[in-house]
């Protein structure tokens, strides 16, 4: 009996599929180029300023030169055998049909080069194996494609050999920048956090001014000073956070919601201004000297204020660098707290005090919203939080179910560690490769129609500052609202119950009443923990 | 002249072979991987990385997630070719092993699950626009070879049989190189000169997925970079720089 309500709701197959096989349309992205960096931003890296004359014979080096300094380039080049499992899963091939964005294909434009100069294969019988000259065509093929690979790594979830095509559009990003044809969005961001500390050029007075403003606003709408030091010599943690925490929207909403956190679990935290920049823009370049630079700049700024735990705010990449690479890179962190996670993700750190009962939420103030996680990739695939493998799914869902009543899952193999990128991933947040943008969306945006209209779904969450972005900019050309994107934080942050001030004269009897409240929302959240564990 | 030639050329390629993928797996094995890149969730221990790499060498278990049907047919074409490499062992061992004895029928059903898991793979090459867009002509010719390898090896099952006892008594004699005569059967020497195509090629080609799967840092590393500082020889320098 189909009656007015099932005819109005469409059904779940005409849908359109986040997974859907586009149309192979050969050429049909290599218009997509970024802006080229002026040649003061490479300087400022160490790059030569433009193209050099023997921009062949220097390619063709440093290719070699990685080959012997990564394990990953050199396998991975070798180990494809063409089968054909990764052809679809990129984001930017189901959403543009270009055959080069497919995974294999991709990695064949830097191949086939390594093939010709690398193998004797290529050397004798280039036609028969697929190898070709550097030509200046490839050279603009390579710029062009590898600015179409967000490094997001869902290819090598599916490669049997786990060939990670990030790896390779890393080097070729490398050798590209090598020879002089950096991209501008990215090597202007490192110049600044260079030299200023952020990728915004956020200087210290205008940071303060910022962190000023935000605690005044929180006292007005709450009525509680919570705080946001900034240089605080002998606090116990430093936050490092996206520098979009500090400005754009929803990612101002997270901060508050970290700061609230702070205060409740009464601990002792600050900013830096030095180094006031979770981002680093280097992995997506590639250069393992540059991302040492910028994870330097941290390391420095907690020995100054001699923190004893690092903490990070909610960014993807960042979390990647943090987790997996810090530690390479400028460890040791003897001088920090062993007790804890080093560093630690502000995921971590709340999922921690609320199974400890530490943090009173009222999940009410999240009823107006039914949400859905997107899985960020670099978290997903890259890095994890807490003890267990997958504890980078199941802790941000926990905390989302702690702080709302009304969570849905998108479609499976969407999620966790088959998620899609935003799209704007990897260095490709820039506005003047929008189209690819919008197009590497489409399959995440497909997942969300699905719940949205079957489910109700109005927000979405994520932790990470460029899908944050991302999204806000990409959301209504696919008929939802800027704003239903959120920070997970920024839910934390409606629902989180602070303590009046102290001053006030809190009662006695008020503390006592918190402690079952403060139980029993610990029992709850375990459960969500639990039925997370139970629904994968 | 002709079992001299046969003698010469399986000499040659086992030299090839073994020598190519010694130098291969020895520049794997020194390149050093400078980042902790395991693709997550990963396993936490070394134990768990094992049972990881494993799962991916013998059940092919990134494949089955990625596509049923590539699975299917190269999950059958290695299995299978395991098994008909097993049954061949009786070739090089004498007295044969009683497993090996024990293999010997089931050999032969692999070796036509061997062509059919090939066709699988060869025919997607063909009818999937994805697959066919990144096919080379070299990948093409690669399933061709180990195809003329699996028929003729079945030709000398079904067709045309060659006196194996004298195959034996070649490799045996070559193995302590004391050459015996190769009988000069056509299907054989097909067979032989393919399967030596293949060993010269091998290092030099995408064969070298095999060692390759082994050193892939994605799959091999432990997902546990907070609790061990991990640092390649050429990174370390540069913390030994001074003014850093």
């Amino acid at each position: 009996m189909a009656d007015a309500d099932t005819i109005d709701r469409p059904e779940a197959t005409d849908l359109p599929d986040p997974l859907e096989m586009p149309k192979l349309c050969p050429g049909a992205m290599a218009g997509s180029t970024p802006y080229p960096a002026k040649p003061d931003h490479n300087k400022a890296l160490g790059f030569p300023g433009e193209l050099v004359d023997d921009w062949h014979d220097r390619a063709i080096d440093k290719m070699g030169e990685l080959l012997g300094k990564y394990r990953s380039f050199r396998v991975y080049l070798d180990s494809c055998v063409k089968c054909g499992a990764c052809t679809d899963k990129c984001h930017y091939f189901l959403g543009s049909g270009d055959p080069k964005n497919m995974p294999v294909a991709r990695q064949d434009l830097l191949r086939k080069v390594y093939r010709r100069h690398f193998t004797l294969a290529g050397k004798y019988f280039p036609k028969l194996v697929g190898a070709a000259d550097l030509t200046e065509d490839v050279l603009d093929d390579w710029y062009s494609y590898f600015h179409q690979c967000s490094q997001c790594r869902r290819c090598s979830v599916f490669c049997p050999y786990g060939i990670d095509t990030a790896e390779i559009s890393m080097a070729a990003r490398e050798i590209l920048d090598t020879v002089g044809k950096g991209q501008k969005y990215c090597n202007e961001i490192l110049g600044k956090v260079h030299k200023i500390g952020n990728n915004l050029g956020l200087p210290e007075p205008a940071l303060e001014a910022t962190l000023e403003d935000l605690e005044e606003d929180i006292e007005e709408e709450t009525g509680v000073p919570v705080k946001l030091p900034l240089n605080v010599e002998g606090a116990d943690i430093l936050l490092i956070t996206p520098s979009a925490d500090f400005f754009a929207e929803p990612h101002i909403d997270g901060l508050i919601g970290y700061a609230k956190v702070f205060h409740q679990a009464g601990v002792s935290w600050t900013l830096s201004s030095y180094a006031s920049e979770a981002a680093n823009f280097a992995m997506f370049i590639g250069s393992y000297d540059q991302m040492r630079e910028v994870a330097l700049r941290i390391r420095k700024a907690a020995l100054d204020l001699g923190v004893k735990r690092i903490v990070v705010g909610e960014c993807g990449h960042a979390w990647r660098v943090a987790y997996s690479f810090w530690n390479t890179l400028a460890g040791p962190f003897d001088f920090l707290d062993p007790n804890y996670p080093i560093p630690q993700h502000i995921c971590e750190f709340t999922y921690d005090l609320i199974q400890k009962g530490e943090l009173t939420f009222d999940k009410s103030k999240n009823d107006h919203m039914t949400l859905t996680f997107h899985d960020s990739c670099n978290v997903s695939r890259a890095s994890r939080m807490g003890d267990m493998p997958g504890g980078q799914f199941e802790i941000p869902r926990a905390i989302i179910k702690a702080v709302c009543n009304n969570y849905v899952d998108m479609a499976p193999d969407t999620i966790r560690e088959s998620t899609f990128c935003c799209g704007g991933g990897g260095g490709l947040l820039t506005d003047e490769i929008m189209d690819i943008r919008k197009k590497g969306a489409q399959p995440r945006m497909r997942a969300l129609r699905q719940v949205a209209d079957e489910n109700g779904v109005t927000h979405m969450a994520a932790i990470c500052a460029i899908c944050k972005t991302q999204f806000t900019k990409v959301m209504p050309e696919f008929g939802f609202d800027r704003e239903s994107i959120v920070s997970v934080h920024q839910l934390v942050s409606n629902a989180i119950v602070l303590d009046p001030p102290q001053d006030a004269g809190a009662p006695e009897e008020d503390d006592e009443d918190d402690v079952p409240a403060a139980v029993e929302m610990a029992q709850e959240s375990e459960e969500a923990v639990q039925a997370a564990a139970e629904e994968k | 002249m002709l079992t001299t030639a046969y003698a010469l050329l399986f000499y040659f390629a086992t030299i090839v072979l073994v020598a190519g993928l010694a130098w291969r797996i020895y520049e794997y094995a020194t390149v050093p991987a400078p980042l902790k890149i395991p693709t997550t969730p990963a396993p936490t221990t070394r134990r768990g990385v094992i049972f990881r790499m494993g799962r991916e060498v013998v059940l092919f278990e990134s494949l089955f997630k990625s596509n049923k049907w590539i699975w299917l047919f190269g999950w059958l074409f290695h299995v299978a070719l395991a098994v008909v490499i097993l049954r061949h062992l009786r070739y090089f061992i004498e007295p044969v092993w009683s497993w090996v004895v024990f293999v010997q029928p089931f050999g032969v059903y692999a070796g036509f699950a061997m062509v059919v898991g090939l066709l699988g793979l060869w025919a997607r090459r063909f009818l999937v626009p994805r697959v066919r867009y990144i096919s080379a002509p070299s990948d093409h010719l690669m399933l061709a070879l180990i195809v003329a390898i699996g028929l003729s090896g079945l030709g000398m099952k079904f067709i045309a049989r060659t006196d194996i006892v004298a195959v034996k008594a070649f490799f045996l004699g070559l193995m302590r190189f004391d050459v015996q005569p190769l009988p000069a059967d056509p299907a054989l020497l097909v067979h032989l000169t393919l399967v030596a195509l293949l060993m010269i090629i091998f290092p030099f080609s995408k064969l070298l997925h095999a060692p390759g799967v082994f050193f892939s840092p994605s799959r091999n590393q432990v997902d546990n970079p907070r609790e061990r500082r991990h640092l390649a020889a050429w990174a370390a320098r540069m913390d030994r720089q001074p003014g850093e």
